[in-house]
């Protein structure tokens, strides 16, 4: 009723382009949502890309001249960045977007986190103690998160309160259509077994009700060894007992290949964030693109 | 419960049938009858019951997992985050962050170390060779905490060992603003000033096992002091820095604290950006003016005491290149400084008081640090010095420059595991010194517990 009341009073509002929100994002997942939410109104940029891994990018001066400009920072948080984002904040110089005001987002706080440990020994190699922040392959969470910042852009630019509401009350509508079509044709990946490169993707195992049999890492974010795919080759070599390989689009294809090549296990590259591949060009055709990568990689 | 229900029912049918006891045995098998009936009749509508909640529970779980039901689920998954969000709390949860790096090495010369000497520069502060042979090197523990909303701190404790004696010293002891407006933030305690590049990078994330020639001659390795310094960030899309300190004096190239404890002061900008996701780069220049008095310089058995001024001025550049930004697959670094020194003031040497001191210096390094496979790094790096002539009454004095320039090649091999740990070797052509060195080194730094980002 809301959104209807929203609609109609919406063309009467004129659309005065004030000064727009500035959003810097972690990832390009979050600078995709914010566009989907405020529209033209933010104007957004990514400290990532999806060809590169979050994990380990360089605190570069160019970073820090955004975290300097912007009105919001949105990033996944639960630790992924942990080894740039603390340093762009500190030479930021941006009071306004420091973890604790509004303007700081992280995004794992919104969600159910997979995956917390309090195992924090680093011979287990990257350990998240506040559980995996891989979360936008959970379209659910996405829907989570776009509530949060939603509530954050009202916050910090009320003047553009009606262009935020009506972008999260359209948005939540779209995307719930469209998780109701993805679970439909995902039926019949419940219960597939797949084998990951690193663990990036339990919260879309989750989702999706896919069985994580092994990683290609031995240790969390170490590359994988010759060795441990020997291993893997042994566990999975006769009995076919996965049915994917599955990597990110900054991960290295050779060690999924080596073992798709001797197992037949097909290996599927899938994009993790917005842009990982030709056909993920916004958030609905990332998830697009997942599903059909695996529905089509099925054998 | 179901026991219950019956155990229930049975006394109520005791209490009923207690009048009658006195009836007949057929009238009481009458009741037994029935009463088995009852019993039968309510177990049977039990499990029927039952039957439906398994179906209802059943059918629920269907419309859970079906599609067209993510509403329903999404107010599920809100509800296990506060769950996940459960933090146990505790005094520990505000203990600052604690790490500590470990840095032993192995060094072999072919001249003694203990009479290094660049002719025409002598040493002051920290600079010089490595000790020689196995050496535990320095222990760094860093401290640090945000002290408040507003407030951050570091603390950085080394612990030497120097002449067989353990010491721990104050490295550095800051409190940096968090929340001042406008793009300034405000450090105050003793700091590595943030002129030139390296100047403020700690010795366990350098590129090669010591600092280059410039650095040593002219900044005692690392210029550190105490005293204040302001910086300022442009709100510009291309990243411009300027910053200003102002510090005590005490340390080289300052010395004795002149103009009463405000000895010195300095002076950096800084910009850099992006071309690409591939490459980027950083270009800065800084200015350091420095009070000496009595300054201390030069081997312990030949001591030089300058009192007068500093001036150095620095200028860098370093361009850095990763395929698509994913550096610590592949990448490249190019790094280069410039330094030039005036220093204007006497000298007070051995047995010639007040020898009036007006020289210009300047020295530069180029070094290329490539990482073609992750974990593996091979450098480069070229030093060089050069110095004006002092004049004749310097002539024989350690402050005479050699004839040629001062040059230094180094090449270093490194292996990082992760990056908390990491193994190297470097070797060293030294033709600074007054003989050519052939130095071999070998060092491992070694981290645990929390450990900050590395700058740019």
């Amino acid at each position: 009723m809301k959104t209807i009341i929203l609609l109609i009073l919406l063309p009467l509002i004129p659309l005065v382009s004030k000064a727009d929100l500035n959003i810097f994002a972690c990832e390009p997942e979050w600078a995709a949502l914010a566009e989907e939410i405020g529209g033209k109104t933010v104007k957004t940029s990514s400290a990532t890309h999806a060809l590169q891994d979050p994990h380990y990018i360089q605190a570069r001066p160019s970073l820090i001249a955004k975290v300097r400009q912007a009105d919001l920072l949105v990033c996944s948080g639960a630790q992924l960045e942990i080894g740039w984002l603390p340093l762009l904040l500190r030479k930021g110089n941006n009071p306004d977007v420091m973890p604790g005001m509004a303007g700081f987002l992280e995004a794992s706080m919104y969600v159910k986190r997979l995956g917390i440990t309090t195992n924090t020994d680093r011979s287990q190699g990257d350990v998240h103690p506040q559980g995996n922040p891989h979360i936008q392959t959970n379209p659910h969470n996405i829907l989570l998160v776009a509530e949060a910042m939603a509530e954050r852009m009202l916050q910090l630019d009320e003047d553009n309160a009606q262009i935020y509401e009506q972008g999260l009350a359209d948005f939540k509508m779209r995307w719930i259509d469209a998780i109701a079509d993805w679970e439909k044709r995902a039926a019949q990946l419940r219960g597939k077994r797949v084998i990951a490169h690193h663990k990036s993707w339990i919260y879309l195992e989750d989702w999706l009700g896919l069985e994580e049999v092994a990683t290609l890492e031995a240790v969390s974010g170490i590359p994988p060894s010759a060795s441990h795919l020997a291993v893997l080759l042994d566990q999975f070599g006769d009995s076919a007992a996965a049915d994917f390989i599955i990597r990110a689009p900054y991960q290295s294809e050779k060690p999924s290949q080596w073992l798709s090549e001797r197992t037949g296990i097909p290996a599927v590259m899938l994009p993790l964030s917005v842009g990982g591949s030709k056909q993920a060009k916004d958030l609905f055709s990332m998830f697009d693109d997942i599903l059909e990568r695996l529905l089509s990689a099925k054998s | 419960m179901r026991t219950l229900s019956t155990g229930f029912l049975w006394v109520c049918l005791v209490i009923i049938t207690s009048p009658a006891l006195g009836q007949t045995e057929s009238e009481i098998d009458i009741l037994r009858v029935e009463l088995a009936q009852m019993r039968a009749d309510y177990e049977a509508r039990i499990t029927l019951l039952e039957q439906r909640l398994d179906d209802a529970e059943q059918r629920a779980q269907q419309q859970f997992q079906q599609a067209g039901q993510a509403v329903s689920q999404v107010d599920s998954w809100q509800e296990d985050i506060s769950a996940s969000q459960v933090d146990v709390g505790g005094d520990n949860v505000f203990n600052p962050a604690l790490g500590v790096i470990f840095q032993g090495q192995a060094w072999s010369y072919e001249n003694d170390p203990d009479d290094y000497l660049i002719p025409g520069f002598p040493l002051g502060g920290e600079a010089g060779p490595l000790p020689e042979g196995l050496a535990l090197g320095e222990i760094e523990i860093n401290i640090s905490a945000n002290v408040d909303d507003k407030f951050t701190a570091w603390l950085t404790l080394p612990i030497a060992i120097e002449d067989g004696e353990t010491e721990v010293e104050v490295e550095e002891a800051w409190i940096e603003t968090m929340k001042m407006p406008a793009g300034l933030s405000l450090r105050m305690g003793r700091f590595y000033s943030n002129i030139g590049y390296l100047n403020d990078k700690h010795a366990h994330s350098w590129d090669f096992a010591d600092q280059p020639l410039v650095y040593q001659a002219f900044l005692g390795n690392q210029y550190l002091d105490d005293g204040v310094q302001l910086r300022w960030l442009a709100p510009t899309d291309l990243y411009i820095e300027l910053g200003a300190e102002v510090t005590r004096g005490a340390r080289y190239p300052a010395g004795g604290a002149g103009h009463s404890g405000f000895g010195s002061f300095a002076l950096h900008a800084v910009t850099g950006g992006d071309i690409g996701f591939s490459h980027s780069w950083r270009a800065g220049i800084s200015y350091l003016q420095a009070e000496a008095d009595e300054r201390v310089s030069g081997t312990e058995d030949e001591a030089l005491l300058f009192s007068g001024q500093s001036e150095l001025l620095m200028a860098e550049f370093i361009w850095k290149w990763s395929p698509n930004g994913n550096f610590r697959q592949r990448n490249f670094v190019f790094q280069t400084e410039f330094f030039w020194r005036n220093e204007d003031g006497v000298y007070d040497l051995t047995g010639s008081e007040n020898l009036p001191y007006d020289n210009d210096q300047l020295g530069w390094y180029m070094q290329a640090v490539f990482q073609p496979v992750p974990r593996w790094r091979v450098g480069l790096r070229y030093d060089q010095l050069s110095s004006d002539n002092p004049g004749p009454a310097y002539m024989d004095t350690p402050l005479m420059p050699a004839s040629t320039d001062p040059r230094r090649y180094s090449v270093m091999a490194d292996w990082s595991n992760s990056e908390f740990s990491r193994l190297r070797l470097q070797y060293t052509l030294d033709q600074a010194g007054s003989d050519d060195d052939r130095q071999w080194g070998l060092q491992y730094t070694f981290s645990i517990g929390a450990h900050g980002a590395h700058a740019f």
